[in-house]
């Protein structure tokens, strides 16, 4: 039971990622299997944010920043940045993939006039 | 592929609160150092401001403010900015974006020049992110059925 | 086909809950990702850089290569798109 209680962040988040990894392969339809794979990504994200936090610690904007800062910076006060700095490269590259991905689809619909991938399996043949 | 409705509420509240949207994409652009924000999150605001502007009214009326032309020249623009930021230091003695040696042609010392370089890449970065948001909406909406092209 | 999803979904699922036993706990300031070079950035931000916002030091100036090539991966999605999606007038 403490194995649970004192890391649920990351059993929600698994679970987060399972329903989108069911999304990504048992769905038929091109566009849900698309939302599965936005799903899957946004859970790695909030994961990875999640282990950078620290109990009683604030944002990690320095207080009273302006000018000459007199007090000394203690680094258990605020929370780490580094993951935080980490998944705006990787939100970046998620709306890249999903806009890259939604114009593939649209290339596809030309092409079968179908959006369900059984189909489009059985015309290919 | 969006039908065109005239719907008289949306297009009198969308006229009122574009112009704050976009003030606040610029607000939060420049205030990236203080507060949370930055050149991505103000360049995605910026885009959604755009991006409800088509939605509210219709595309070719969008297209007559921002054609796709000038977009993709704003595109490029924002990375010319970065790396021309970058050139410069190289050009002044340092390594490649290295913002202190901007202290030499501007009137600062060398902490607040980085400082300084800070908020030129994210200006770049803003108008870039902005860009790529409304042409990959233009594209994606108009299904490659425009009446202008690229050339 | 949805059954063997399901079963698939479930094993992987059960696999990464058994691999977060060695993960740190949940707001542990002595965990190994908060304590090389994270305190570093901390507390030399104000007195080398001018900027209290230490994501935004970090993102642009310590690891602002990485900035750079993030630009040119949103640039490309948009050139892809591009390429993809428009029909020349004929």
């Amino acid at each position: 039971m403490e194995l649970i209680i004192s890391k649920y962040n990351y059993w929600v988040y698994i679970i987060l990622m399972m329903i989108g990894f069911y999304a990504m392969i048992g769905k038929r339809n091109l566009v849900k299997k698309l939302v599965g794979m936005n799903i899957f990504q946004t859970a790695i994200i909030l994961y990875f944010v999640s282990t950078g936090a620290k109990r009683g610690a604030t944002i990690p904007i320095v207080e009273h920043g302006h000018g000459e800062v007199a007090h000394a910076i203690q680094a258990a006060h605020y929370v780490n940045p580094l993951p935080h700095v980490l998944m705006l490269t990787a939100i970046v590259v998620m709306v890249s993939t999903f806009g890259v991905a939604l114009a593939i689809i649209i290339m596809l619909y030309r092409r079968y006039n179908t959006l369900e991938e059984d189909e489009i399996l059985e015309l290919r043949k | 592929m969006i039908a065109h409705l005239e719907d008289v509420i949306i297009q009198t509240v969308c006229r009122i609160l574009i112009p704050f949207i976009q003030v606040y994409g610029l607000y939060v652009i420049a205030h990236g150092h203080h507060s949370p924000g930055g050149g991505f999150q103000g360049g995605v605001i910026l885009g959604a401001g755009f991006i409800l502007f088509c939605v509210a009214y219709d595309i070719n009326e969008a297209k007559r403010r921002l054609s796709e032309k000038l977009d993709t020249v704003f595109c490029s623009l924002g990375l010319i900015i970065y790396s021309g930021i970058g050139f410069t230091c190289l050009v002044l003695g340092g390594n490649y974006l290295n913002y202190s040696r901007l202290g030499r042609i501007l009137p600062v010392d060398p902490v607040n020049a980085r400082s300084l370089g800070i908020l030129g890449i994210e200006i770049g970065v803003g108008i870039t992110v902005m860009a790529v948001m409304v042409s990959i909406f233009l594209d994606l909406v108009s299904r490659g059925k425009h009446e202008e092209g690229l050339g | 086909m949805k059954p063997l999803a399901l079963i698939a979904v479930l094993m992987t699922g059960i696999l990464l809950l058994y691999g977060t036993i060695d993960m740190p706990n949940w707001g542990d300031p002595d965990s190994p990702a908060s304590i090389h070079v994270s305190p570093r950035y901390i507390e030399k931000t104000v007195e080398e850089t001018a900027v209290p916002n230490v994501v935004t030091s970090v993102l642009a100036d310590y690891r602002g290569y990485d900035t750079l090539g993030e630009t040119v991966v949103i640039f490309t999605a948009a050139m892809a798109c591009i390429l993809l999606i428009r029909r020349p007038r004929k």
